[in-house]
């Protein structure tokens, strides 16, 4: 069986409020925080990318799966938001965590769901023998336009999963994707920020993706949602989940751990994997855990996840998401926060 | 070894020099010197200059200001050794004259530092730290003094006001130095409400960017009585080398470099430093005025701050230190400093330092140093 | 514009911390040299330093050099760190208000700088408080 050896969540401490960027706009703050249940999100310093965060949350991984990061065969980074467009993100992890040079890596990029992207290619090449340790990453530090709705939401963040067959902390017991092409969120080539297509990225895009995923995965594991301690959705704002689990027959309770949108934002390549750090943190043994991501293009990557005994040694060997969640925390302005996301045109 | 001694001096006014070019500006300073000593000729001349690359794009100095000088085909040298160039250039003018292989050698320093925003300024001065474990990490002159400082005051409880105290005091002997850049008095007020740079040093604590060059003339001690010339010899010179990066030293509070070169310059020169009468040191930052003071033995190690307090290293006190106004007022064109601080020691043996006189110096040392003490050359001077 | 070359050559240093231990008396130089400047040994073995320690000595930098212009103000301090060995780098996500002897840090994967819009980008160290 393979399944994940360790996991590790890295969250910048700067926020930003929803009412900081609705004085901006001149938005109506109180519908976003009650339409898209959107309070708060986090913010990379300028110090902070989609590499610096994949690194540490990769540490974090490796602390709790304690093996050799020599003996990891892939490296895999899935992130809308690479610092270069070419030159990959996953040599510089792979460097860092000391993988290389007996590693295959390669950056993945599908809007949201490219860390769970990494998490099916990573684990289907542990099960299949062709290496012996696989890490994923799911990275994001995304720029939503100024004054766009997606501004509100757009975060920073990273979670990491190590797979393998041997020391697992969950297995994964069935994978299944649903996909289709759906130009409901795009970015062009050399552009700044991308967009979408309001109100149309909701019922054809997420919420048909994530049902089909969700209802395919659990008809081919013969699972209904009681079967499931947890269930953890993409989150691109707080409402969605919530709603797309109330479709599905889950309840409040059961998304309720790895639901961390208002406080977080939406991570983008980093959302449902960060919920499933969450979650692995609270979880216990035996507990079954539903994944499910949405990457709009579109497509969604479903998890039938098993907890072990493990859970309990190697949760506290690195921070718990809630922790870099709830403390440390910084608020900015929204003049810095223009500042640190280069919202600001400066001399040449 | 020949006696050397030091027969010619020559300094302009210092500052932010718009009109004039490198070349110009060493050339002026060199003429001066060449003819205060009175001589006819020169076998050779050395340079000081810390980093005319980055301040204004030029290498190849040696020739380039021996031919501005209008003294082709004399032989050249331009040396390095980050802000103790100029010191630098002294001792290897000192050696060369020594030795007997050049009667008559001319020793400049010269930096041209306003050419360049003040960021290009910072960045090539901070060529002089490590550039790939400090200066990547985004460590400038100050930062690095301002650690020292903030070890220095955490180790041994030096205080804020006693760093202001060191500003003070060289700025009013600057005040009576017209080549200072800032010869102007200031208060300890002043110093402490004005702009920080690097905590805990603000602007006010710190030497400034600066256009100048200074030169003197060396010849064989016997030659300059012939000529019936004030006789000044350099009777000790003494170097040493400590890690550029700050972190590898083993006391952050400690200039061991300038401690041994102190210590060689002293032994050559057969004296002890309670026997020399005034002091030129490198106080590119307040904190490195204290420091050196400790450095060469002229308070314990950690007095260096209430020194100053007390009055020791003021111009009327028992160890004169910078009457010149130091880097501080005077000014720090990096490369020039060396050649700088020994033109006022001569001028003090003299007995022509003016209203700074500091009256019956008949010896005196400088000391100049590169980095946070990662080179440092020191000189004893004599007066006969 | 340097080439990468200079930045490449570094990168166990500065993304791995890797360092070299003296054979013959322990030292552990960073970054690793030819020779031990403790005992002029020349044989090294690989060590890896800590990835914590304290604060020695630290201060704001509030004039920068190129190309740090857009950080400014940012704190920068020598860490000793737990293997005895003393490193600087840059002190982030602290309040300049808790930076002080002895506050206790770790080391952690940052961006230091860039060359520019279209070159490289400088990853490396920084501390960060436990």
């Amino acid at each position: 069986m393979a399944g994940i050896i360790g996991y590790g969540a890295y969250i910048p401490r700067n926020r930003i409020r929803v009412e900081e960027i609705a004085k901006v706009w001149g938005a109506d703050a109180p519908s976003f925080k009650k339409g898209l249940m959107l309070e708060e999100k986090s913010v990379p310093s300028p110090d902070q990318d989609t590499i610096t965060m994949a690194v540490e949350g990769s540490k974090r991984a490796l602390k709790r799966a304690g093996i050799d990061p020599r003996e990891i065969g892939a490296v895999y980074v899935g992130s809308e938001s690479h610092p270069y467009a070419v030159k990959p993100s996953g040599t510089v992890l792979a460097e860092a965590i000391g993988a290389t040079p007996d590693v295959h890596t390669a950056d993945l990029e599908f809007a949201c769901k490219a860390g769970t992207e990494g998490m099916f290619i990573a684990l289907n090449l542990v099960r299949s023998g062709a290496v012996k340790y696989a890490l994923a990453v799911g990275a994001d530090t995304s720029q939503g336009a100024p004054g766009d709705a997606l501004e509100y939401s757009a975060a920073a963040g990273a979670a990491a999963f190590l797979f393998g067959k041997e020391r697992l902390v969950a297995e994964v017991l069935e994978t299944y994707s649903y996909t289709t092409d759906m130009p409901d969120f795009w970015r062009r080539e050399y552009q700044y920020y991308p967009q979408h297509g309001g109100r149309f990225t909701g019922e054809p895009a997420y919420f048909a993706h994530v049902t089909g995923a969700a209802r395919g995965i659990m008809d081919r594991a013969g699972m209904k949602p009681a079967d499931f301690r947890y269930v953890v959705f993409h989150q691109p704002n707080g409402k969605f989940p919530l709603r797309v689990g109330e479709m599905l027959g889950f309840s409040k309770k059961q998304i309720e751990p790895g639901w961390l949108v208002s406080k977080l934002g939406n991570t983008y390549s980093g959302s449902s994997p960060l919920g499933l750090t969450a979650t692995l943190d609270i979880a216990a043994a035996g507990d079954m855990i539903l994944l499910v991501s949405y990457g709009s293009g579109a497509g969604s990557d479903s998890f039938v996840i098993r907890v072990t005994e493990r859970i309990d040694e190697v949760r506290d060997l690195a921070p718990r998401t809630r922790k870099l969640l709830d403390t440390n925390k910084v608020y900015l302005e929204y003049g810095a926060y223009a500042k640190y996301r280069r919202k600001i045109r400066k001399a040449e | 070894m020949r006696d050397v001694a030091i027969i010619g001096v020559g300094m302009t006014k210092w500052g932010e020099l718009w009109e004039k070019s490198l070349r110009t500006i060493f050339t002026e300073t060199a003429l001066l010197a060449i003819a205060d000593a009175g001589v006819d000729k020169i076998d050779s001349m050395v340079v000081g200059c810390m980093s005319s690359g980055l301040f204004v794009g030029q290498e190849h100095l040696s020739s380039l200001l021996a031919d501005y000088l209008g003294r082709t085909p004399v032989a050249a040298a331009r040396v390095e050794s980050a802000c103790s160039s100029g010191g630098l250039a002294l001792r290897q003018g000192f050696i060369e004259v020594a030795s007997g292989m050049s009667d008559v050698v001319l020793v400049g320093g010269v930096e041209k530092m306003t050419d360049v925003t003040g960021c290009e300024a910072t960045y090539a001065l901070g060529t002089a730290a490590d550039q790939e474990y400090e200066g990547y990490h985004g460590l400038t002159f100050p930062g690095l003094y301002a650690m020292m400082a903030v070890a220095h005051m955490h180790r041994y409880g030096t205080t804020r006001e006693q760093l202001a105290l060191v500003a003070v005091k060289n700025h009013d002997n600057g005040s009576r130095n017209p080549l200072a850049q800032f010869p102007f008095k200031i208060t300890v007020e002043g110093v402490l409400n004005s702009v920080l740079v690097a905590d805990p040093l603000r602007i006010l604590d710190c030497s400034p960017i600066t256009d100048g060059a200074a030169a003197v003339v060396l010849c064989p001690a016997d030659m300059a009585r012939k000529m019936k010339k004030p006789v000044v010899r350099i009777t000790g010179s003494g170097q040493a080398t400590d890690t550029i990066a700050l972190a590898s030293r083993k006391d952050l509070t400690w200039l061991e470099s300038t401690h041994i070169a102190a210590q060689k310059a002293l032994a050559m020169a057969g004296r002890k430093v309670d026997e020399i009468d005034l002091f030129e040191v490198h106080d590119c930052f307040t904190i490195a005025e204290i420091m050196v003071t400790e450095a060469l033995g002229l308070v314990e190690k950690g007095r260096g701050g209430r020194a100053v307090e007390e009055g020791l290293t003021a111009r009327g006190g028992r160890f004169p230190v910078n009457p010149s106004g130091g880097l501080k007022a005077k000014g720090h064109p990096v490369g020039a400093t060396g050649v700088a601080q020994a033109i006022e020691v001569v001028k003090q043996l003299r007995g022509e330092a003016g209203d700074r006189q500091v009256k019956g110096a008949r010896r005196g040392l400088t000391q100049n140093m590169g980095g946070t003490g990662g080179s440092s050359l020191v000189h004893v001077f004599e007066a006969e | 514009m340097p080439t990468p070359s200079r930045y490449w050559r570094e990168i166990p240093q500065r993304y791995r911390m890797e360092a070299g231990k003296c054979k013959a008396c322990g030292f552990v130089a960073f970054p690793p040299r030819v020779v031990c400047p403790a005992c002029g040994a020349r044989e090294f073995v690989p060590a890896k330093l800590a990835d914590g320690g304290k604060i020695l000595t630290y201060t704001i930098i509030r004039v920068p050099p190129r190309p740090f212009e857009d950080q400014a103000p940012y704190a920068v301090g020598i860490a000793e760190l737990d293997d005895g060995v003393k490193l600087t780098a840059q002190v982030v996500d602290c309040d300049f208000a808790d930076l002080k002897v002895g506050l206790r840090v770790r080391l952690e994967f940052r961006k230091l700088s860039e060359e520019g819009e279209a070159g490289i980008i400088y990853y490396g160290y920084k501390f960060v408080p436990e």
